[in-house]
């Protein structure tokens, strides 16, 4: 449940808020739904990290999933856009204020069919964004089709089987050049939340497919996006930790079994590895991994890819550091002898 | 022959034949990626530089390279730049269509042809000029490999002898047009002084066409409409640009782009005060410009017919959201991907209530250069002042073609930012919701990210006023009426029409964007042939404003001209007009895809008035 209290409410965090800013609304999803479940580790990564909501933009796409953002951060700018199409409204809001920390729910219906293009797209330009897929296996909002995620034989409520091989949006976006790739399930709230303050110390995309059931039209035998199927099927590539910068690094690890990847903003990301030797900033073997795993019906969850330090789109694009938004009129008004000047050429 | 409006003048002293002086139409038949555009820039650049009122209309296919392409250069002493049908001097370097081409002129034309085509004897009406064009780019252009690409330069030579032009005026304008280039700019020197050498010892001049400086261009400028609107933009203090390339709007972009670099890096950090995103197709292009609105900036995109299309359901998202946008809908003929080359006025009734539900969009009309820079600007302080997308309905004729014009006036008011939520308006409020008409005119005060003040979410589902999601009827009503109501408050920010002409009786025109200079020219036809004297007013924005319910009461018969089959502007005056003024509506429509001419508009009037003369063409008075 989204609004459960836990025993960290009460303490503040480092910029002395407590957790009540970092809900939303109350949720309107259905009672279990794996989206509540996401939107609940949101409010705690984001208030474990001390990130000031008002620095927050949130986005979204249509569908249940995309319903997720009126549900945390209530203090945050919110855009619910229309249906697959949360990144290029998120693309034109990042541009507009690099300043602001963007963080995106989609569902896999509205990442995987009807704004797949856009979101081929986002992933090549590694826009600063936190893009999390609630991904269901099926369309909630319109009451329980297939999705493009959902699995070959996978069945729906009513015995139809789905005929057509799922889109890995994983293995999609390390293919295009993510720069921050990771699978995770609703029901793993350790993992979740370490992943997302991980993406929270990320620059660039990161990308989020969160396994999160519908209690509704998705949970039943027969279906691999049901709890039970995800909690049997779940292989972590191991455990996720994530040392934030403003934390000395207390824990003891060792460097044999844990990978240790410096985050752009100087945390440290641990991972426990339980495959011998995985190497997350090594794409060849992240595809590997995802291969292999999916091949024995399993899904690998963690941090499956990382590149900390690629450029990233507002990099490319060469912006002044302040937001354009609210550049004074004297920097983006040519003066009058330009005008004269141009004017001349044309003459 | 006489084509319309060609001014007959006795013939200057000493010559036998009598002379037509700057009223005539040079045609250029070509094929297409052949390098004719800096041949025919250059004949243009010649005749705007001796003050002599030009324009210039570019017929190019869809098509790379090899097909075939006209570029036609009016002059016209009485200022006239409309389209004109008939061709008075055809220059034919394209074998497939030279024959079409001869047949296709009036007598007397007089035609300058690639000599192995053999035209001659085609017609004895006409007149022949003979060039061998190979012959003298291999005497001037020593290279073989670099002749085809001077060629058409040689035929600027001969017209500059035969039309009695300056050589040393054709020489500045190539120089202007090649400026930098200085070896291209040696080798098309060359050319042109081969064909004008050539005219002089070979051709004898039999037709009756010269031209004669008329002065200097003054401070006037040339420039095209998608360039102007660019400078628009840039003026306008553009931050997030997001295009997909589409004929006949890409150049705007292109253009924003070099002057973007150009004047909007920051000195000292050499950093970008604004961002351009090619965008992966235009639905993105929209939602990018609207993301970038809905956090602040001044954004916008540019497109075409099937572009605005795709942006649809975005549109909606834009008006029901209350995010700015300005988008540039640079018009071709449609629907579908129709004539991409070819200009009509298709869009207006599909773009005025683009995407599903009750919307109604901004569109302001633009007729000339000075406009498409102005509505540019103004474009973006709508925009934000009605917190909606804002279309600017251009067109090919107007984006794509070079155009004489005024300069451009520097912006004399800051930026228009519209109501954004401060310290000190939030303490006046005491109590602040998104969508709370507090000032009573229907629009509210909106909170950007990252500023400080209260945040909201925006959405494109049902809200109430404080934008929380909302599924109540009265909800969506007062929405929906609110929306309404800031369309009225547009009504009277909108650029008002312009009484063009003020006629005498009880006939009026209305016209807008390029169809204004056929109307203009259709203005002196008709009181000239059939002493008609409409009042000729040209709408200049969506929606309309109380000026033309004005008019038209005014008059008994409104012939309302444009560029497209339905009547589109007509049928978005019927959505709102009474039946009285309704009633007086009459329609000239063109849409052939080639720009409106001043006779086809005079014919369908005249026919409309009882003058009896069938239209000569297919355009219809309804
Ligand atoms: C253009 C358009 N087409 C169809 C719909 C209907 N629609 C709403 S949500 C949805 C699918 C949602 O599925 P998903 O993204 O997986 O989200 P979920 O509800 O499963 O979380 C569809 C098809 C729509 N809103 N817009
Ligand atoms: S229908 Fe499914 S996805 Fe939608 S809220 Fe209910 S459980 Fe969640
Ligand atoms: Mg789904």
């Amino acid at each position: 449940m989204a609004t459960t209290a836990s025993s960290s409410q009460k303490k503040a965090n480092r910029i002395g808020l407590e957790l009540q800013p970092y809900r939303g609304s109350k949720t309107t999803l259905c009672a279990g739904c794996g989206h509540n479940a996401i939107s609940e580790r949101v409010i705690h990564a984001f208030f474990e990290m001390g990130i000031e909501p008002s620095r927050v933009i949130k986005l979204s796409g249509i569908g249940c999933s995309s319903k997720s953002p009126a549900y945390f951060l209530g203090g945050a700018h919110g855009f619910n856009g229309v249906h697959g199409r949360m990144p290029s409204i998120g693309t034109g809001a990042v541009i507009a204020n690099q300043q602001m920390i963007a963080v995106g729910t989609s569902g896999d219906g509205d990442t995987g069919a009807i704004g797949i293009g856009q979101f081929v797209h986002l992933m090549r330009r590694n826009l600063p964004i936190i893009y999390i897929i609630e991904d269901n296996g099926c369309y909630g909002l319109t009451k329980g089709q297939f999705s493009p995620t959902a699995d070959l034989g996978s069945k729906l409520k009513t015995g139809v089987a789905n005929d057509l091989p799922p889109i890995d949006t994983c293995a999609l976006a390390i293919e295009l050049g993510a720069s921050f790739v990771a699978r995770s399930f609703s029901g793993d709230k350790k993992q979740l939340t370490a992943v997302l303050k991980a993406a929270l110390s990320h620059r660039g995309t990161a990308m989020l497919d969160v396994i999160s059931p519908c209690v509704t039209f998705n949970d039943h035998a027969g279906s691999t996006k049901s709890y039970a199927y995800a909690r049997d099927h779940d292989e972590p590539l191991g455990e996720v930790n994530l040392i934030p910068y403003f934390q000395e690094i207390d824990v003891e690890y060792d460097a044999g079994s844990t990978h240790s990847v410096k985050m752009h903003d100087g945390s440290h990301l641990l991972l426990k590895k339980l495959e011998a030797d995985y190497d997350p900033t090594d794409r060849l073997e992240a595809m590997r991994i995802l291969h292999e795993t999916s091949r024995r019906g399993e899904f690998a969850t963690g941090v499956i890819y990382v590149e900390p330090d690629k450029e990233d789109f507002i990099e490319l694009l060469n912006l002044v550091d302040e937001p354009l938004s609210t550049l004074p009129l004297e920097r983006v008004r040519p003066t009058k002898a330009a005008l004269d000047e141009i004017m001349e050429e044309l003459r | 022959m006489s084509p319309t409006g060609v001014a007959v003048q006795d013939a200057a002293a000493g010559s036998s034949s009598r002379q037509i002086v700057n009223d005539f139409n040079i045609q250029v038949a070509t094929v297409n990626g052949s390098g004719s555009q800096t041949a025919n820039m250059v004949l243009f650049r010649s005749l705007f530089q001796m003050g002599i009122p030009v324009s210039g209309k570019n017929l190019f296919p869809s098509n790379i390279a090899g097909l075939p392409t006209w570029y036609t250069i009016r002059a016209s002493k009485d200022g006239y730049v409309a389209r004109k049908r008939e061709i008075d001097v055809l220059v034919a370097m394209n074998g497939e269509t030279a024959r079409d081409d001869v047949m296709g002129l009036e007598p007397g034309a007089a035609v300058v042809y690639d000599e192995p085509m053999q035209l001659s004897a085609l017609r004895d009406d006409v007149i022949f000029y003979a060039v061998p064009f190979d012959k003298i780019v291999a005497e001037v252009c020593p290279d073989a490999k670099l002749r085809r690409l001077v060629r058409n330069m040689i035929y600027d030579g001969v017209l500059a002898k035969l039309l009695d032009v300056d050589l040393a005026q054709v020489e500045a304008a190539l120089n202007k047009q090649l400026g930098r280039k200085v070896k291209a700019l040696a080798l098309n020197q060359a050319a042109l002084k081969g064909g004008y050498d050539y005219a002089v010892e070979h051709l004898t001049k039999q037709d009756p066409f010269v031209l004669e400086s008329m002065g200097s261009s003054g401070d006037k400028i040339l420039i095209d409409g998608n360039a102007a609107a660019a400078l628009g933009a840039l003026m306008a203090g553009v931050t997030v640009v997001a295009w997909y390339p589409i004929t006949p709007s890409s150049s705007l972009c292109e253009t924003l782009i070099e002057y973007l670099r150009k004047y909007r890096v920051d000195k000292e950090t050499g950093k970008a005060t604004f961002a351009v995103v090619q965008a992966e197709d235009e639905v993105a292009a929209i939602g990018m410009t609207l993301g970038a609105g809905w956090a602040g900036a001044r954004s916008m995109t540019s497109t075409s017919g099937p572009g605005i299309s795709l942006m649809a359901e975005f549109t909606g998202l834009g008006y029901y959201a209350e995010v700015p946008a300005v988008i540039f809908d640079v018009q071709r003929g449609g629907p579908s991907t129709g004539l991409p080359t070819r200009t009509a006025q298709g869009d207006i009734l599909s773009t005025a209530v683009l995407s599903h539900g009750d919307t109604k969009h901004l569109m302001l009309l633009p007729s000339s250069m000075v406009e498409c820079y102005s509505m540019a600007i103004e474009a973006f302080d709508l925009s934000e002042r009605f917190q909606t997308p804002v279309f600017v309905m251009s067109d090919l004729d107007l984006g794509m073609n070079a155009w004489m014009s005024e300069p451009f006036e520097y912006p004399a008011e800051p930026p228009d930012r519209g109501k954004v939520l401060d310290a000190e308006t939030l303490k006046r409020l005491g109590e602040w919701g998104r969508y709370r008409d507090v000032d009573g005119d229907g629009i509210a005060y909106r909170s950007l990210p990252g500023d400080g003040m209260p945040a909201y979410f925006c959405r494109g589902s049902g809200h109430d006023a404080d934008a929380a999601y909302s599924e109540r009827a009265d909800d969506y009503e007062d929405n929906l009426n609110r929306l309404a109501k800031k369309f009225e408050t547009a009504r009277s920010a909108v650029p008002v029409p312009v009484t063009e002409r003020e006629g005498e009786g009880t006939v009026g025109i209305l016209a807008y964007g390029t169809t204004h200079w056929a109307v203009l020219e259709s203005c002196d036809q008709l009181a000239r042939e059939a002493a008609l004297a409409p009042t000729y007013v040209r709408l200049r924005a969506f929606p309309f404003t109380d000026e033309l319910g004005a008019f038209i009461d005014r008059c008994d018969r409104v012939y309302v001209v444009e560029q497209n089959r339905d009547a589109q502007m007509l049928a978005l005056m019927r959505m709102e007009m009474s039946p009285e003024r309704i009633a007086k509506l009459r329609s000239v429509l063109h849409y052939g895809g080639m720009p409106i001419d001043a006779r086809s508009i005079t014919d369908a009037i005249l026919a409309g008035e009882g003058h009896a003369l069938a239209p000569a063409n297919g355009d219809m008075p309804a």
